[in-house]
């Protein structure tokens, strides 16, 4: 079980919450002072009551306890992560990936001891750091020179540490005529770039990596990559991925772990784990929404089937660019004042279109004859070649009702948009009405 | 190669050894207090000397010439700045310090360290204030030719008891406001409902014989005493079994601010 080798050793990790049900206003002064002042009498109407139910109908004591339990506020238990055990490898990136609420977060959070586990434990060998959301450990008031030190020391480095790496730290993140600037005057971009510089000099041993690459430039997510492989290559440090961009994950990690639930459920090479993450979304968009368990909301309402249609009406596996397209959303029955919104995800897994019908134009219309469903078109698809992942949500007079992830997997073939050719880049997901003003005649026109 | 083991009930076993080896953070992060805390003003570290010095004038003339309160012989405003000088560091690490972690949650939810750093951070922060506030002191008495006699080498210990007292009701304060917002609005209303409680504008001598030992449960009352004790040459003299009051509710508010932010301070990241 331990080698020397490995990096970090999880075994048998349990975490568990315990949510309790507050009333609206939550943990207000008030709801204590109140609870306190009214558990003797609550204590007494209970013994009254068990003594009544004694005497009468001798029923068990659990029936008090439950009695007692509902008058103040009820809980309950949620296992965040469940005995899940794995092993890291000394500088091996492994990239941990699944849906939001697997315990991604929660497991981040126990390697880096903001919370304890409830079992189990892990064996870390060598100094960890975490590469923090952005500008965690900044503060917008003071300089970039300044919060260079300070978020070094948050992360763990002694001034020493700090100061040798202090001009590579720079360069790095490229922002040398602001260092005497504070950072709240700086551009998104440059905030990033130096937190990620200051992260990634840091001489730990094992790097944690939570999500910030999904911010910057795409010439800076290029960079970070680049820095990653080489922190893990040349290096030879331990980097853990944790991630919903699979792209990344696939192309940086040489590991992935898989999560649901809490569980573990693949423990890979990196292409694997990716494609049963997409296949376990994609089951969802085959069959029946109602089997889904995983969902959100109230449930008074639910989402029963989505149909992708082309504009003639007919179902087809794949949309195509530049043409018309339809979304009939089948719920189980019509209330009034409901909504529907759908989301659309790009396969990198970023969200980049949403559509609400609760937004009212003068284009939409009224029909009677719909029956238990909802349709939305879009006349002209401007979304170009790929998979993108849908997240339909269900409203009652604002009141969220049901949410599904990946509801449907929309298929998109190239196309024409405006007649002219829509190929798929590297750099972009969509396209629009556009024309150009050239300085010669264009050729082959 | 160092190792970490993270199991259940591990960093409870060894918190006082990890507080000693964030002390690096420890003085980053009050670095940090320190210098942001007069960026973006005009006068900038002024307003330090500025808020007791206009108080001490205020005082001077409502309690001193209005009122016309006893100040044994001492110039007033030397009464009223030796007393202002714990008070003002008192209530600024309070008030520092209550809303210390709550400005402070995206480093709490994020990154594992002693907690304890953050309150004692906002007191070193008033700490500093304390010290320029000491040296304009200095400057006051030799305007006026008033010199302290031997009784100025307690002084430190009296600081330490004002430090004490900071530190427990920082401590104390920092871990309600927490869970319990409330505690931001009841935070300035103490600190404001207390300069008027504490002796700071008069002598607590004009407090009745009989009442001095229960006027002394304010802990303040024994540490403003002390300080002029110390200062002002003996001339208001130290009403011992009030003092030893004081000391044992600030010990006893030190220990209780420990004990109780300790019990809490596995919870913050949850619930911050």
């Amino acid at each position: 079980m331990s080698s020397s080798d490995n990096a970090i050793c999880v075994e048998n990790l349990s975490k568990r919450y315990i949510i309790s049900h507050q009333r609206a206003a939550g943990d207000g002064l008030r709801h204590v002072l109140q609870d306190k002042a009214l558990a003797p009498w609550r204590r007494l109407q209970a013994k009254l009551k068990g003594r009544k139910e004694k005497t009468s109908t001798s029923e068990n004591p659990s029936t008090l306890d439950s009695s007692l339990s509902t008058s103040s506020a009820p809980t309950e238990e949620f296992w965040a992560l469940k005995d899940v055990s794995f092993e890291v490898k000394r500088g091996e990136v492994l990239g941990i990936i699944g849906r939001n609420g697997a315990g991604k977060s929660t497991l981040l959070k126990i390697l880096s001891r903001i919370t304890e586990p409830t079992k189990g434990r892990i064996t870390i060998e060598g100094r960890v750091a975490s590469l923090l959301e952005v500008g965690t450990g900044f503060h917008p008031e003071l300089t970039g020179r300044e919060n260079i030190f300070l978020n070094g020391a948050i992360l763990g480095m002694t001034r020493q540490e700090i100061k040798s790496k202090f001009d590579e730290i720079v360069a790095f993140a490229e922002v040398e005529r602001f260092l005497d600037t504070p950072v709240k005057r700086y551009s998104s971009g440059m905030y990033v770039r130096l937190a990620f510089a200051v992260s990634a000099h840091l001489q730990t041993d094992i790097l944690i990596v939570d999500e910030v690459l999904a911010v910057g430039d795409a010439q800076f997510q290029k960079k970070c990559m680049g820095k990653m492989e080489s922190v893990s290559r040349q290096e030879g440090r331990t980097v853990l991925f944790v991630s919903h961009n699979m792209g990344a994950a696939q192309t940086l990690c040489q590991r992935g772990v898989l999560l649901r639930n809490g569980n573990v459920i693949a423990d890979s090479t990196s292409e694997d784990a990716v494609r049963i993450y997409l296949h376990s979304l994609e089951v969802g968009s085959s069959r029946n929404l109602l089997d889904i368990e995983d969902r959100h909301g109230k449930g008074e309402v639910r989402l029963t089937r989505v149909d992708i249609l082309s504009g003639r009406g007919e179902p087809v596996e794949a949309l195509m660019t530049g043409e018309p397209a339809r979304f009939v959303f089948h719920v189980t029955k019509i209330r009034p004042r409901m909504s529907i919104n759908f989301l659309l995800h790009a396969p990198s897994g970023a969200p980049i279109l949403f559509f609400d019908s609760k937004v009212a134009s003068y284009k939409d219309v009224c029909n009677p004859n719909l029956g238990n469903s909802f349709v939305c078109e879009i006349a002209e698809l401007p979304l170009l070649r790929g998979r993108y992942r849908m997240y339909a949500n269900l409203y009652i007079a604002g009141e969220w009702q049901d949410g599904v992830d990946a509801a449907a997997m929309v298929e998109v073939e190239e196309g024409y948009f405006d007649r002219r050719p829509a190929c798929s880049t590297p750099w972009g997901v969509f396209t629009t009405h556009h024309s150009w003003t050239l300085p010669y005649e264009a050729a082959g026109g | 190669m160092s190792r970490l083991v993270i199991e259940a009930g591990r960093a409870e076993r060894h918190y006082w050894r990890d507080l000693w080896r964030y002390r690096e953070l420890f003085y980053f992060l009050a670095w940090r207090d320190i210098l942001v805390r007069y960026k973006q003003t005009v006068i900038g570290v002024t307003w330090s000397l500025l808020r007791p010095f206009l108080t001490m004038i205020v005082f001077t003339v409502i309690f001193g010439k209005l009122a016309k309160m006893p100040s044994s012989g001492v110039p007033y405003p030397i009464l009223v700045f030796t007393a202002l000088l714990p008070w003002q560091f008192f209530s600024n690490s309070f008030s520092e310090s209550g809303n210390s972690l709550v400005a402070n949650s995206n480093l709490i939810s994020k990154i594992y360290f002693p907690r304890l750093i953050i309150p004692s951070g906002s007191v070193v922060v008033g700490f500093i204030d304390f010290l320029i506030s000491a040296v304009f002191l200095m400057a006051l008495m030799i305007w006026y030719h008033f010199m302290p006699d031997w009784r100025v080498l307690t002084l430190p210990f009296f600081t330490l008891v004002s430090l004490a007292a900071a530190l427990g009701a920082g401590f104390l304060i920092a871990a309600l406001t927490v869970k319990y917002r409330d505690f931001r609005f009841i935070v300035p209303f103490i600190a404001q409902f207390g300069l008027y409680v504490s002796p700071v504008g008069f002598s607590s001598t004009i407090v009745p014989d009989k009442w001095r030992l229960l006027y002394s449960l304010n802990p303040m009352v024994g540490v403003i005493d002390g300080f002029r004790w110390a200062l002002l040459r003996g001339q208001a003299e130290l009403y011992l079994p009030g003092f030893f009051l004081s000391l044992v509710i600030v010990t006893a508010l030190l220990v209780f601010g420990i004990w109780y932010f300790r019990k809490t301070e596995r919870t913050f990241a949850d619930v911050i």
